[in-house]
């Protein structure tokens, strides 16, 4: 079976600035990968060249098979995409929303409800179906942006922080959806918490400047602490792995 | 094609699920009943047309159009959701078709609005209704030709007020180039051929013929050149500069 996700040398320059120099990542079904890296390490940058919305500079990626330069639309239809801050129009009610959304990937009709219905029942939605987003808390905005990349049911999902900003309470029930949705699909996702790498993922990988310092399991990232070390294993992991390399290159 | 329907529908509701759609509405159809009763004395020239009202649309569109296009792309780069849909399955071109398509229903609808002005000189007098016609095709497609300007402007940046600025400043001088004054000026100095080029790149020049009531198919063309360049212009605009 064709890799979910096959990234191969990609980088990105910005100006005279080396965002993202050379990553290759493949990511397979069933995969759930927590994308870890200090702010600034080229996460997002990455993210966004995966999901084809920023051209890289060099490399290529492949989604489900489809390369996404040369076939960005049958690509893009494989796939969910929950950007940084999860943008939705404010002005539109979430049955606004997700219609439009399920409308412009080509649903209609009953077919169209019931995949909005899917969506909504998943992320907890059905209270605030007919209030303008603009209303919403950052939690339900966070949901309506989740349920916006879920509604095609697309066996590639990415997501930008989909954490970052909510309580304890919402951050357990994003985390308990893409647990329910683990099993088929290659989840690809960035956080700045560690814990959540534990708690939800299968793979960990950590970029430092551009490039990859980490790649392997939860487990294998918690072994590389030393064992004086009792609390905060991963943070101390992270750390040493994101800045040795940034003070021997001083 | 079927994914332009959306954003088309989309984008037309979105004027008016903000007060922007009604206060525009409202400003053009006062603004209209002045220039052409007040200013064009309509009744004063004891001739039944719609000269004057057709006169100063060129002008009102010149505040009022990039009104409608401002928002068109510089809101989705403000509100982050540029990233949202040039990730889902759509092409760029149809994105800008669409979003053009729904400013220009939008300015459609607000001309047809002014039908009762019509309505006015049909009660009063016999005027020639081809001619009349005629005009509404021309204000419809000058409308076409600045929001096309408009929404490729629209995409350099994220501040609603400079995409509007540009817009106005754009169109004024593409107005403004086939004006008597511009034209008497460059008569003076320059060479007939280079007055008769600027006077052919002006909407102005393009739009009076069918203000009294011809339809030359080469001014369609040219509205229609303008709309395409625009637009095309909007797309590159778009993919390469999405991120930024």
């Amino acid at each position: 079976m064709e890799a979910a996700i096959a990234a191969q040398g990609l980088r990105k320059r910005f100006g005279s600035f080396d965002a993202v120099q050379g990553i290759d990542l493949v990511v397979k079904h069933g995969e759930v990968l927590g994308f870890l890296g200090p702010n600034g390490a080229g996460k997002s940058t990455t993210m966004r060249m995966i999901t084809g919305f920023l051209a890289p500079t060099a490399g290529s990626v492949r989604i489900c098979g489809t390369d996404m330069l040369a076939d960005p639309l049958k690509a893009k239809e494989h796939m969910g995409y929950l950007p940084e801050g999860a943008p939705c129009y404010p002005d539109m009610t979430v049955a606004e929303f997700l219609g439009f959304i399920g409308a412009v990937r080509g649903f209609s009709g009953a077919e169209r409800a019931r995949r909005v219905d899917a969506a909504v029942e998943r992320t907890n939605l059905q209270g605030v179906y007919h209030q303008p987003i603009e209303t919403l808390s950052k939690g339900f905005k966070r949901r309506v942006g989740l349920a916006q990349a879920i509604l095609h049911d697309p066996p590639v999902l990415i997501m930008d922080e989909p954490t970052d900003g909510l309580d304890p309470n919402q951050k357990h029930q994003v985390r308990e959806l893409i647990r329910t949705m683990a099993k088929d699909k290659a989840i690809v996702l960035s956080t700045h918490i560690l814990e959540e790498v534990e708690a939800v993922c299968t793979r960990a990988v950590i970029i430092n400047r551009g490039t990859i310092v980490f790649d392997g399991t939860p487990q294998a990232l918690d072994a590389k602490a030393p064992a004086s070390v009792i609390r905060n294993r991963l943070d101390h992991v992270f750390r040493t792995l994101t800045t040795a390399d940034t003070e021997s290159r001083r | 094609m079927s994914r332009l329907a959306p954003i088309v529908r989309r984008e037309f509701t979105a004027y008016f699920n903000t007060p922007l759609a009604a206060v525009f509405l409202v400003m053009f159809l006062f603004l209209t009943g002045i220039f052409t009763f007040n200013v064009g004395q309509l009744y004063e020239r004891g001739q039944a047309d719609l000269r004057p009202f057709f006169d100063f649309n060129p002008w009102l569109f010149l505040f009022l159009v990039p009104a409608i296009s401002m928002r068109l792309w510089a809101e989705e780069r403000r509100i982050g959701t540029i990233e949202l849909v040039t990730t889902l399955p759509i092409s760029i071109r149809d994105l800008v078709v669409g979003k053009w398509l729904a400013a220009w229903a939008f300015a459609c609808v607000a001309l047809a609005l002014t039908v009762p002005i019509w309505l006015t000189v049909e009660y009063l007098g016999e005027p020639d209704r081809g001619a009349i016609l005629a005009g509404y095709v021309g204000s419809a497609l000058m409308a076409g030709a600045f929001l096309a300007i408009g929404s490729a402007l629209s995409a350099v940046t994220k501040n609603q007020v400079v995409a509007f600025v540009l817009c106005a400043v754009v169109c004024f001088l593409l107005l403004m180039a086939g004006y008597p004054v511009v034209l008497d000026f460059l008569g003076g100095w320059a060479s007939p051929g280079v007055a008769e080029a600027v006077a052919s790149v002006s909407l102005l020049t393009h739009f009076e013929p069918m203000e009294r009531g011809v339809i030359d198919l080469r001014d369609v063309l040219f509205f229609a050149a303008v709309v395409a360049a625009f637009l095309w212009l909007n797309i590159l605009l778009i993919e390469w500069k999405k991120a930024d």
